[in-house]
């Protein structure tokens, strides 16, 4: 087995007694001593800070000097408006495959001279591979080492971040900016994976545990682990790649129709070009045959992920399956996502899962599960 | 006070065991979300599944410890799993159970034999 790896913060976790766990090939902290459930209330009522230092970043150059044509040579791989992303801002974007399904989900910023990506830990070595094949011709990749990435989250967190840089608090969801924290500097978007307001920080190895400190020194802000993390983003409605997303979800049964721009739908003026795009485009013309659905349990018992879904007590055949599923700390029950054949994807549906070889309600609901708190 | 190597705990009363799971367990556990009880009146054997509890990441499974039939239920940690966490071996027991052959108590774990296990 091949040894794991750290991140900057490792000798961080340690010493704040965190339980550290191999993820994607990393010593990752899944808890502290709090637990899940207080570290997850404790990020929507002030703060929390979570490393994803393992998470992959990537910067991509054109060779001419012009940012367009880096743009339109990612546009080959995304079905994302990438040309039309401002200066210091971002979008959130998926790589597909000539299957129509999803090899990856990321965010692409536009930097002005460059773009910046940060894409899942799991995924990268992937992702790099498809972007040399893709894009070296147009463009020079630079896979960005030495640099960590945290997250601070919750409403508090403008308040902690603007502490060190005043001017993040004029920021708006998925701006980005080049801001010095602690002496470092950050490459710091205002975005994130937990339905709160708040930030992702690139911030160079050797001062990120300085950052850290800093930000972990106000009462408001606390060590949170990737237990919580999965909570937060569950019932934010947000979608974990290799869970809810995969080879085999297209974007539109993924209920991620809004990612795909109009300008690359059929009919816009870069229609297509991108790897599924004829299954893609059939999928918005006909209608999905599953799709992504939020689901609430009647009872309390959660419905985990592979649970198997029918459409009443007695029906021998599937009509879907449950990808992420668990209990939410702030809706203080369970709560679960999944994918159901179309015909019973409206909100309000009552389903049945085969929970340990009973049948147990649950209804289609909306998502996100608990109310989201971006700064538009 | 008797323990198991399922992290159990059984307490002995005029012929009526009370059982839960120890402070131990909770720990490996985390959070608990979810608890399900048998029924009263069920029949079990040693190492049945008595009881399902899921705790926020997974689910597991409380094995009856002894041959008997269970005889009540705790309802307070089916309302609020999260008793389990904060008082396991007290106010968060999960059931009581008339053995079938109280003598197979001596079979469990001392204090000392379970704090040895779980060094």
């Amino acid at each position: 087995m091949a040894d794991l790896q750290k991140t900057p913060l490792y000798d961080l976790h340690v010493e704040l007694n965190a339980k550290m766990v191999p993820f994607a090939g990393y010593e990752m902290p899944v808890q502290y001593p709090p637990g899940v459930m207080k570290e997850h209330l404790h990020c929507r009522a002030a703060a929390g800070l979570f490393d994803v230092s393992h998470m992959g970043q990537v910067r991509i150059r054109p060779k001419t000097g012009d940012l367009a044509d880096a743009a339109l040579a990612l546009e080959k791989l995304v079905p994302v408006d990438v040309l039309g992303i401002g200066v210091d801002r971002q979008r959130y974007g998926f790589f597909t495959n000539d299957a129509g399904g999803i090899l990856d989900d990321l965010m692409i910023a536009n930097r002005g001279g460059h773009l910046f990506l940060v894409v899942n830990a799991a995924c990268k070595e992937a992702d790099f591979a498809l972007m040399q094949a893709g894009l070296s011709d147009v463009c020079d990749l630079e896979i960005i080492k030495g640099r960590a990435l945290l997250a601070l989250q919750g409403p508090a967190a403008q308040t902690a971040l603007a502490r060190l840089a005043p001017e993040v608090a004029d920021m708006t969801f998925m701006d980005v900016a080049t801001v010095q924290l602690s002496g470092a500097q950050c490459w710091v978007s205002r975005s994130g994976y937990t339905g709160e307001d708040g930030y992702e920080i690139s911030v160079p190895d050797r001062q990120a545990e300085t950052l850290a400190r800093h930000l972990l020194d106000r009462n408001e802000v606390q060590a949170i682990g990737l237990g919580a993390r999965d909570s937060l983003r569950l019932e934010a409605g947000l979608c974990l790649y290799g869970n809810d997303i995969d080879e085999t979800t297209t974007p539109v049964e993924a209920s991620l129709n809004w990612a795909i721009q109009k300008v690359r739908r059929e009919g816009g003026d870069r229609a297509g070009g991108f790897p599924g795009a004829a299954r893609i485009f059939r999928d918005f013309t006909y209608g999905p045959k599953r799709k992504r659905v939020g689901m609430l349990p009647a009872g309390r018992a959660p419905m985990r992920a592979g649970t198997r879904l029918f459409a009443d007590e007695s029906a021998a055949d599937p009509i879907g399956a449950v990808t992420s599923g668990g209990f939410g700390p702030t809706l203080q029950g369970p709560m679960s996502m999944g994918y159901v054949s179309a015909k019973y994807h409206d909100v309000g549906t009552v389903i049945y899962a085969d929970i340990r070889g009973k049948r147990m309600a649950a209804t289609i609901s909306p998502m996100p599960f608990t109310p989201a708190g971006f700064k538009r | 006070m008797k323990f198991t190597e399922d992290h159990e705990w059984l307490e002995e009363n005029d012929g009526i065991v009370t059982v839960g799971i120890t402070k131990h367990a909770t720990e490996q556990l985390g959070d608990l979300v979810f608890v399900e009880l048998p029924e009263v009146g069920a029949e079990v054997g040693r190492g049945d599944d008595v009881c399902v509890i899921e705790s926020v990441k997974a689910a597991s499974d409380i094995v009856a410890p002894l041959d008997g039939e269970i005889v009540e239920i705790n309802e307070a940690i089916v309302e609020d799993p999260t008793l389990v966490n904060a008082d396991p071996t007290g106010a968060a027991w999960f059931f009581k159970m008339k053995l079938t052959n109280a003598a197979e108590m001596n079979e469990l774990l001392d204090e000392d034999a379970y704090n040895a296990l779980i060094e």
